[in-house]
């Protein structure tokens, strides 16, 4: 029995931990492109999201335990809509959600007897993609501001040195997700060659640029398949694929600037549940969404 | 920030609770005092005369959804407060949402309504069912039964498009509320506020089931006119001023406001058929 263990070890270990905990899953790309901000994660689960909407003009991605960063998520919700609340919508930035997470990752890490698994990116579109702001955010509580790109979960070394080579800004929608779909696909396939990943092991959304109010939509179904597809890349099939969410006209002086939001498209949600009942079925209490591990125990990545 | 972060850093535990999906049972955990029905009221029964009051607002369903309006005055007394107050919204993506009586607390209770759908869509990924949705907004009009009983009293007129309705003409619905936060289903069409017995008579003459939308912004801007002539809380069509009567729609599209122009169109085209028997 061990009486006595150095700081520096403690932390050692829980770093050990929870960076081996996050590097069991797979990668979540987070990039600026030309319309906004796109999320790329690997998820065979339509139910249980990595990828999901914290506000207006912010988004959030996450990798490493699911019911951890599901816990993490909802703390961003709440203190999202407390703040836009009780001031004003454009008072809520990605600044104070990432703020928020880090200490409360922080206190977690160093207080707690196990550190949170998990690893999350606060993004918050900008009027142009130099005004983008992606935060990466590690189980420890260190926050780093990444303009342009953020990869996390699994090998994401990996995958963010075959994105970062050919990242552009003024990238289309088109362009931006297949980079990043290329990227994903590096890591995991048999004898180093890429894998072929299809539209339904992706969960891809965005934070549009040019949508006024609530920013945040899903790309999903058969518009996702036509761009991953497509070899000719046209960014119109893109946007014509943008779950096109109705959204009542702003009308800033009152408090309907309040409900300029999206609606969740519940046709192709209930499509989408029926294609993969197995996943929607759920894990609640599962480590990851994904619902296989095949890697198995990789080693640390970082 | 209203709440800050603990003394460790962290943010508080009511942030990481699990089990609520509703910004009000948040709200009431870390800033009960925001809530509008926790507030101490000052005594005295006065409060009516010295606050803006808002008045009528119609709801009619129609073919492909359902369409609220409603009139542009706050009173405060014998006094005119505002002119070109709104008070007809969009709730979320689906529903509208109307209300009528103390301003102050109307428009409050209106932006809480919304952030409570937004905030449960964000954290459950999916809507509410419409009912849903008008049972949240009873039980925020019941926590102001305290201050209706002082003379502060709102009530809200609920109307969405409900996207599990077998057929779209029957997707349309209306919701009305009592202070006591009673919520009742009403058909075909209904009114609210000071105004609500003039404009429910003239819609009870001209809607018909099934009628179309363009014809029920009509019917909509021609009830208030209606309610306007003779009830001196709620306000006509103002040409002067351009101001006209807020008109939204919810139909599978989503929710949609009128634009000034298009319902000063209409208006203009009531007045015209007016000039030539306006009424004794």
């Amino acid at each position: 029995m061990q009486f006595y263990a150095s700081p520096e070890q403690i932390m050692r270990d829980r770093s050990e931990y929870a960076r081996k905990g996050i590097a069991r899953g797979r990668s979540v790309v987070v990039l600026s492109y030309e319309g906004g901000v796109l999320f790329v994660a690997e998820n065979l689960s339509t139910a249980l999201h990595k990828v999901s909407e914290i506000y207006d003009r912010i988004g959030f991605a996450a990798v490493g335990r699911y019911p951890e960063f599901e816990n993490l998520r909802s703390a961003g919700v709440r203190l999202a809509d407390l703040h836009g609340y009780s001031y004003g919508r454009r008072d809520v930035t990605g600044r104070q959600v990432a703020n928020a997470y880090a200490r409360t990752l922080g206190a977690i890490f160093t207080q707690e007897s196990k550190p949170y698994e998990v690893e999350i990116c606060v993004a918050e579109v900008g009027a142009t993609a130099a005004d983008d702001e992606l935060y990466r955010i590690t189980y420890d509580g260190s926050v780093q501001d990444e303009p342009g790109l953020v990869t996390m979960g699994g090998q994401s070394d990996v995958v963010s040195g075959v994105v970062k080579t050919r990242l552009q800004p003024g990238q289309t929608l088109a362009e931006a997700l297949k980079l990043a779909v290329e990227g994903l696909a590096i890591v995991g396939g048999e004898n180093g060659q890429p894998r072929k990943l299809a539209a339904n092991q992706l969960e891809v959304a965005v934070l549009d640029r040019n949508r006024p109010g609530r920013s945040f939509r899903r790309l999903t179904g058969l518009a996702l398949t036509a761009i991953l597809e497509d070899t000719s890349g046209t960014a119109t099939v893109a946007e014509d694929g943008l779950e096109d969410k109705p959204q009542p006209p702003a009308s800033p002086n009152t408090p309907a600037d309040n409900a300029s939001g999206p609606a969740p498209s519940t046709e192709k949600a209930v499509e989408a549940a029926g294609d993969a009942p197995a996943e929607s079925g759920g894990k609640p209490s599962g480590d990851e969404p994904e619902g296989d591990e095949p890697e198995g125990d990789k080693p640390d990545s970082k | 920030m209203p709440t800050g972060l603990d003394h460790s850093g962290r943010l508080p535990a009511a942030f990481h609770a699990a089990g609520t999906s509703s910004f009000s049972e948040f709200l009431a955990n870390v800033a009960p005092e925001m809530l509008p029905g926790r507030r101490p009221l000052p005594p005295g029964m006065a409060a009516a005369d010295v606050s803006a009051h808002a008045t009528t607002i119609v709801a009619i369903i129609c073919s492909d959804g359902v369409l609220m309006g409603g009139d542009r005055r706050a009173t405060m007394g014998n006094l005119i407060a505002q002119r070109d107050i709104e008070k007809v919204f969009a709730a979320d993506a689906y529903s509208l949402v109307g209300m009528a009586g103390t301003a102050g607390f109307g428009l409050e209770m209106m932006r809480l309504f919304q952030v409570e759908l937004e905030h449960y869509e964000k954290i459950e990924s999916t809507m509410l069912s419409l009912e849903g949705k008008a049972n949240r907004l009873a039980s925020m009009v019941r926590n102001n039964l305290g201050a209706a009983m002082q003379g502060l009293a709102v009530v809200p007129l609920f109307a969405g498009f409900d996207l599990h309705a077998k057929s779209v003409d029957r997707a349309g619905r209306i919701f009305s509320f009592d202070v006591a936060g009673g919520v009742y289903e009403e058909r075909g069409y209904d009114s609210i506020g000071s105004g609500s017995l003039f404009a429910k008579s003239s819609l009870k003459k001209r809607y018909k089931p099934g009628v179309t939308t363009a014809d029920a912004v009509k019917l909509a801007v021609e009830a208030l006119y209606d309610a306007a002539d003779d009830d001196t809380a709620t306000g006509g069509p103002d040409i002067l001023r351009g101001i006209f009567p807020v008109i939204m729609a919810a139909t599978v599209e989503g929710t949609r406001r009128y634009t000034d122009e298009e319902t000063r169109a209409v208006a203009e085209e009531i007045i015209a058929e007016r000039r030539d028997n306006p009424g004794i």
